[in-house]
């Protein structure tokens, strides 16, 4: 328990990162002049979090070099070799990336003939990795997008109109809840695999029964938000369902969409990686990182590469995918009280120059009456002289 | 209460009706179940085609297969379980009797090591938010959550089981290596225990020449070979943990506490005598389940004796300390029976199946090799679950720490054991009840990936074999299991929760 809160003597509890929160927002407000909306408050406290940041510079590096390297709908890529050309193996097939630069007494820094080595058949497997990345990221994509749309609607569908409408679809809900995902999206890809072999349908089909998580969370929103004030106002000036919630309702349950949106792409690439890891995901002609990932797990102890490589890019993606929800839960709703200030994930002295802020209070520091929000004064003022005593 | 329950059974069932029929239109669309027959050039070709239409019922329309299959699964409830035929002709109830055994109690294994660990790293790391062991536990669990499942498991296997194997044949340890392993042990307990710098730092030196010292004995004894806990290690474990146990609840200064859990450990500490013959000669199962049913009752009964205005706390406590002496005697001679079972098994930990082939020894040689075919898949499951379990009680603590009552108990002096242990942590569970429920249904669909690693024949090939032959009736059976599980354990939780928190109307 903290002992450096002088401020008051409870413990640093979430209350207090309540009131960091609202310091927070009022020192951005301070610093520009001129008051901020919403969304600008929130991209702010986003591009503020640190590890979210690295996430977005990770996932931007990930998307950008499977899809450039080896082209997307029709457009060749810049990496030469092909994924499905088998040849002849050179050295065994060891991997010719390099990254320890010369004067480390390395070999330079270069990629090589085959930067990620090739698998028994001489393929290459850059290519190979590279393709199934782009698969992966185009599941998650996909299923995102489908899981995010069918589940906020029927959630706030559900939560608004309650009664009847409620209880049948949340017991469509349930229907789809009580079969594990795996087991049904298991049949959906078996199905999927018979029809064709596009990773496009397969992300459709398991769009299409994984959006019960998100239709619960949704519901439960929606049912406190429309009891608000701002309903009943738009309801007596005549607006009709629809408007009100995708107008009203729906803006204000954005963070809770969002955030699980991204929850939804990691969960999703994993997913189909497990399927295409039990053979009922992507099939052989194409490829897909769990694919690999299954068809080389034999090689581990000759051939390790070809068991890293896509593990290791399925892991680096669904990471920074989650580190990125969550820095955008913390955007959201900062004060969110089971969620701590990510921000100093990688600062670990965090603490030091976050949880005393409140403590240094003196007891009356002049404060703007500017429009911010109904923020304790002393903390915004405590904050605030923090800032400048370490300035 | 029981309108409550009539009610939410009667929701359960028809849930569970509608997804079964979800899941037999699945299972039947997803691909031509005489492909392998049309294809084939045996002799006897249209025969086997014949034999398999009658078995699956190919004949019929969807909806009566369906229905042939449901009927069947009505007949358990006179006792007759009919779960169909699968394409071969073998009736698939004995089947998934035997599947169901190995994979439930891999699952209620990890499940049970997850909630147990999880809340304790929960409780820790919410007492300690914003320290190092919070941020460092909050990255493990999104690591957990990013991680795929079947690549750990490989991982596992090569470095964890592979490793240990080859080391178990010559256990040594150079210099070096005790020093680092002191080291990170001395970093890893200062991180938990936290407090000061100055504590810290005292912390990190006692622990670190604790394990530079006990190594090298552990060691030159052969330990890892040849373990022994013998008399007075039990001894003297089971009275620290009572010890423990008693500090973590009330203090050492309660005695209406105190008495009663010495009383039972002494008792454990005679008990391991009087046993030594019937654990090494007479032992089986049920002896293993009546000795914990005595170390459950025998400590409850003095508990109640002597707790007198404690005796709640009395007997949780004594109960404890009687389970953790009985389970320190079973360690016990598990150690006493290693170095034959390391005769019999040279590589102790299996990476493919559930139990080894043609093995047999007595009582405790065959259960050491059970444990050690169990250790790998249960420790991926509860990696897995562990990190939600941990993420939950951790956010649930917070919340409830923020609430008045809690502030009260601090003004009104109680200690901060108290504060947390009693006052927060009983009513940050509640949530936890719920989760726990989804997460066992949701963890057995996460044991079919597992299972598939390490080559178990469960519940998971039941369903991947099925289903990749089109074949209903075993995918069906391993829906039903999940299916009921869910259920039955989601209705648990919703009691339980109920009777936890009166607030909620039912």
């Amino acid at each position: 328990m903290s002992t450096t809160d002088s401020h008051n003597s409870a413990p640093v509890t979430s209350t207090d990162i309540y009131d960091l929160a609202e310091a927070e927002d009022a020192a951005l407000l301070k610093k520009s002049a001129k008051p901020l909306s919403q969304g600008q408050l929130v991209r702010r406290r986003f591009f503020r979090h640190k590890a979210a940041m690295i996430s977005l510079v990770v996932i931007v590096l990930i998307v950008a070099v499977s899809f450039s390297s080896m082209g997307f709908l029709g457009i060749p890529g810049w990496w030469d070799k092909s994924y499905v050309t088998a040849g002849a193996v050179v050295n065994g097939g060891a991997p010719t990336l390099s990254l320890i630069p010369r004067w480390l007494g390395g070999e330079g820094i270069h990629l090589g003939e085959h930067p990620f080595g090739q698998e028994s058949t001489g393929k290459d497997y850059f290519a190979l990795v590279m393709v199934g990345t782009q698969r992966s990221i185009i599941m998650g994509v996909v299923v995102g997008v489908i899981t995010t749309f069918v589940g906020s609607v029927i959630g706030a569908v559900s939560g608004y109109f309650r009664g009847r409408v409620d209880s049948v679809l949340m017991r469509i809900t349930d229907v789809v809840i009580v079969i594990p995902l795996l087991a049904i999206a298991a049949a959906l890809g078996q199905i999927a695999g018979n029809i064709g072999s596009s990773v496009f349908l397969l992300a459709l089909m398991i769009g299409l029964i994984s959006w019960t998580g998100l239709a619960r969370l949704v519901r439960g929103e929606i049912l406190s938000l429309r009891e608000r004030e701002f309903v009943a106002a738009a309801q007596s000036m005549g607006a009709g369902a629809g408007r009100i919630i995708f107008q009203h309702l729906m803006p204000n349950a954005i963070g809770v969409i969002v955030v699980n949106a991204t929850f939804a792409i990691a969960s999703a690439i994993l997913l189909e990686s497990s399927l295409s890891f039990l053979g009922f995901g992507v099939r052989p002609p194409e490829t897909s990182l769990g694919l690999l990932i299954s068809q080389y797990q034999g090689a581990f102890t000759n051939r390790p590469w070809l068991f890293w490589w896509p593990g290791g890019i399925i892991l680096a993606f669904a990471l920074a995918v989650n580190f990125l929800g969550d820095g955008l839960r913390d955007a959201f709703d900062p004060r969110q009280s089971h969620r701590i200030r990510r921000a100093g994930l990688f600062d670990w002295t965090g603490r030091n120059k976050n949880a005393p802020a409140a403590a240094i209070v003196p007891p009356q520091v002049e404060v703007q009456p500017g429009p911010s929000n109904p923020a304790a004064p002393t903390t915004e003022g405590g904050y605030d002289t923090d800032k400048g005593g370490r300035a | 209460m029981l309108i409550f329950i009539l009610r939410r059974l009667a929701a359960a069932v028809g849930i569970m009706l509608a997804s079964s029929v979800l899941m037999y239109v699945l299972a039947i669309n997803s691909g031509d179940p005489l492909a392998d027959l049309r294809e084939s050039n045996a002799d006897n070709r249209e025969l086997l085609i014949q034999q398999r239409i009658e078995y699956m019922n190919l004949d019929m329309p969807w909806y009566q297969r369906y229905l042939t299959w449901l009927l069947g699964v009505g007949k358990c409830v006179i006792g007759q379980c009919d779960l169909g035929l699968n394409r071969n002709g073998q009736a698939v109830a004995p089947l998934l009797g035997q599947a169901a055994s190995s994979t439930l109690q891999l699952v209620f294994l990890a499940t049970i090591i997850a909630l147990v660990v999880g809340i304790a790293i929960g409780v820790l790391t919410a007492v300690r938010q914003y320290s190092g062991l919070d941020y460092a536990v909050t990255f493990l669990t999104f690591l957990f959550f990013s991680l795929p499942v079947f690549w750990a498991a490989v991982l596992f296997k090569e470095y964890l089981a592979i490793g240990y194997n080859d080391w178990m044949r010559d256990p040594q340890l150079s210099p070096v290596q005790i020093v680092i392993v002191a080291l990170v042990a001395g970093l890893l307990m200062q991180v938990f225990l936290g407090g000061s710098l100055r504590r810290r730092l005292i912390t990190f030196g006692v622990t670190a020449a604790f394990f530079g010292a006990a190594l090298p004995t552990l060691l030159a004894l052969n330990f890892f070979r040849e373990p022994r806990l013998g008399y007075v290690g039990v001894a003297v474990l089971t009275i620290a943990a009572a010890l423990t146990i008693v500090t973590l609840s009330v203090g050492l200064q309660n005695r209406q506490v105190l008495y009663p859990v010495l009383i039972t450990a002494g008792l454990v500490i005679v008990m391991q005598f009087v046993l030594v013959n019937v654990f090494i000669y007479y032992m089986n199962w049920w002896i293993i389940i009546g000795g914990l049913a005595l170390a459950v009752i025998v400590p409850w009964l003095i508990g109640r004796a002597m707790g007198g205005r404690y005796r709640n706390v009395a007997i949780g406590a004594s109960v404890a300390t009687g389970v953790i002496g009985a389970a320190l005697t079973v360690l016990d001679h598990i150690f006493r029976t290693w170095p034959s079972f390391l005769d019999k098994k040279p590589r102790p930990i299996s990476t493919i199946g559930s139990h080894t082939p043609n093995f047999t020894g007595d009582f405790w040689q065959v259960f050491l090799d059970h444990a050690t075919q169990l250790l790998l898949p249960t420790l991926i499951l509860t990696v897995i679950s562990l990190a939600s379990y941990s993420r939950y009680t951790r956010s649930s603590m917070l919340e409830v720490n923020r609430q008045d009552f809690i502030r009260t108990a601090r003004a009104k002096g109680a200690p901060e054991r108290i504060v947390i242990f009693r006052h927060a942590l009983r009513n940050a569970l509640i949530p936890i009840a719920t989760i726990a429920a989804f997460d066992f249904a949701g963890l057995i669909g996460g044991a079919v990936i597992t299972e598939r690693v390490f080559g178990w024949t469960g519940m998971g090939a039941l369903f991947t074999n099925g289903l990749s032959m089109v074949d209903p009736a075993p995918v069906m059976a391993f829906f039903l299991v999940t299916g009921l599980a869910a259920i039955v354990f989601n209705m648990l939780a919703d009691i339980f929760y109920a009777v936890l928190d009166p607030r909620i109307r039912v």
